[in-house]
């Protein structure tokens, strides 16, 4: 029964998309489907990472509780224990609530549906999962020099999440550009939905960038992989 | 009375070590702050007014509800430090106490509002501040009524976490009954949208509901939209639902505390 009421209640936040179409119709030059594409896209990347590393952002309860010196001990990689650390079927609650949404955006969106941009949908929640869980593992790394940082993290996971439901065309062009290179969560659904709606630029890209979302992503998770590493091998034990 | 103002005061002593875990969660706040206002600033774009709001409004009523969210807790749905004790054991020695059990909690719970109110309140007023125009109050009798607003939503929160306690522990379910209840919150309170966009079917339900007591009508009287009697009446109506929700929770603790007493054995 809970299961069933969270999966209701996991929804609300699309209810807050409703909300604001119920007083316009067009919102920063995207409509509701339009919208609602950008939210399914996001919100079904977003569930599947955090159902795969959420757990990753324990780590600094793992150091403080001294738990993470069992973990260095067992052979199996230490970022995988973390990640399957209280694995919950419930996470994936989400997922279904995103993927309905996703599934009326797509049958309601006005899209001249060639075969590229069909084949670009696939491969953009891919890219997305890997972004997400990139910068999961990123902010969790973080914790290895700031212990009490899982809050702030949120920021750039939730946050991320949050603001990637949205057009990003209504964030100022710097707030746009650091999306886009500095923590490149444009990349997750804004890139190519751009190129899937045939929306314009706020910042002009050439129209390759459009499509680079799967180079992002390995970009990303290398340097994720690289910076984790380095994490561990700085780690210090509380030594308690 | 002067054991719960010490066991207040403790709680503030404790809660306000935690300075970098509470500016961690103000900078998320601040975060979250700027994306609500960039959505609700493209809204007002299409409409210079909607549900009474301005656009100064809505963007100060956005960084007061990121300021609010810490010292209502939203994000613990109920009380994630009682349901470790309940699942331990040690709740039975908190029952033991020769203190009133919500009195403790409640004197628990208002100590710690306090250091989360200058840890997690202001920068996110102040973030918004330095990049938004914000609507401050501008008579000085409604500066002295923000704490008595405030002090109350914290009261009403309290209220609500507690029954959700009280339900987690007798469902043995804490994180599912709380993360319903965080959701229902940010729902109801106004921290997602504000209550005022709510389309005129679901409007009034959820400004009468006990969540808009801890941000919708908080932040409305810190924008100075009450004057003289409905101020006094959207003070009463926080006080009416801090009253009725503390009674309900002083009437189903007796049924759940036998059940516990079974369990911490």
């Amino acid at each position: 029964m809970l299961t069933i009421s969270q999966l209701v209640i996991t929804g609300i936040d699309a209810i807050a998309i409703l909300i604001i179409f119920q007083h316009t119709s067009s919102y920063a030059g995207f409509s509701l489907p339009e919208v609602m594409f950008l939210y399914g896209t996001s919100g079904v990347s977003f569930a599947i990472a955090n159902a795969f590393v959420g757990t990753v952002d324990q780590l600094g309860r793992h150091i403080r509780a001294g738990t993470f010196d069992a973990i260095m001990l067992r052979p199996v990689p230490a970022l995988v224990q973390v990640a399957a650390d209280q694995f919950s079927p419930r996470r994936l609650g989400k997922l279904v609530q995103a993927a309905v949404v996703l599934w009326v955006a797509l049958a309601t969106l006005d899209v001249h549906w060639t075969a590229d941009r069909v084949a670009l949908v696939p491969v953009m929640i891919v890219s997305g999962v890997f972004i997400f869980a990139a910068v999961w593992v990123l902010g969790a790394t973080y914790q290895f020099l700031a212990g009490e940082a899982a809050e702030a993290m949120n920021a750039a996971t939730y946050g991320g999440n949050y603001v990637t439901q949205y057009p990003l065309s209504i964030l100022g062009k710097e707030a746009i550009r650091a999306l886009t290179w500095v923590i490149p969560l444009a990349f997750i659904n804004w890139m190519p939905a751009l190129y899937i709606l045939d929306q314009p630029d706020p910042l002009d890209l050439p129209a390759p960038v459009r499509l680079a979302s799967p180079l992002v992503a390995l970009l990303l998770c290398l340097v994720a992989a690289v910076v984790w590493r380095a994490g561990v091998r700085h780690y210090r034990s509380t030594g308690s | 009375m002067g054991l719960y103002l010490a066991v207040a005061l403790a709680s503030v002593r404790r809660h306000a070590t935690y300075r970098a875990a509470a500016f961690g969660g103000a900078f998320a706040n601040i975060v979250f702050g700027f994306i609500r206002a960039y959505v609700l600033i493209a809204l007002w774009q299409t409409n210079p007014e909607i549900g009474g709001y301005d656009v100064v409004a809505a963007v100060t009523f956005c960084f007061l509800s990121q300021g609010l969210i810490g010292p209502i807790a939203v994000f613990n749905g109920g009380l994630p430090e009682v349901a470790e004790r309940v699942r331990s054991g040690d709740i039975a020695l908190d029952l033991y106490r020769p203190a009133d059990f919500q009195g403790w909690l409640l004197a628990t719970d208002l100590g710690r509002a306090v250091p989360d109110f200058c840890y997690r309140s202001i920068p996110p007023l102040l973030a918004g501040a330095l990049v938004f125009d914000l609507r401050l109050p501008d008579s000085p009798a409604l500066w002295l009524v923000l704490p008595v607003t405030a002090a109350l939503a914290v009261v009403v929160s309290f209220a609500l976490r507690y029954l959700v306690m009280l339900a987690a522990t007798l469902l043995h379910d804490e994180r599912g009954v709380s993360s319903v209840a965080t959701i229902l919150a940010l729902f109801f309170s106004g921290i997602m949208i504000p209550l005022t966009l709510f389309p005129a079917c679901l409007r009034p339900i959820a400004e009468l509901s006990p969540w808009a007591a801890t941000i919708q009508i908080p932040a409305d009287i810190f924008l100075g939209r009450y004057h003289g009697l409905a101020l006094l009446a959207a003070l009463a109506g926080q006080a009416i639902w801090a009253l009725a929700l503390l009674g309900i929770g002083r009437v189903l603790t007796g049924r759940v505390r036998r059940r516990v007493v079974v369990q911490g054995g």
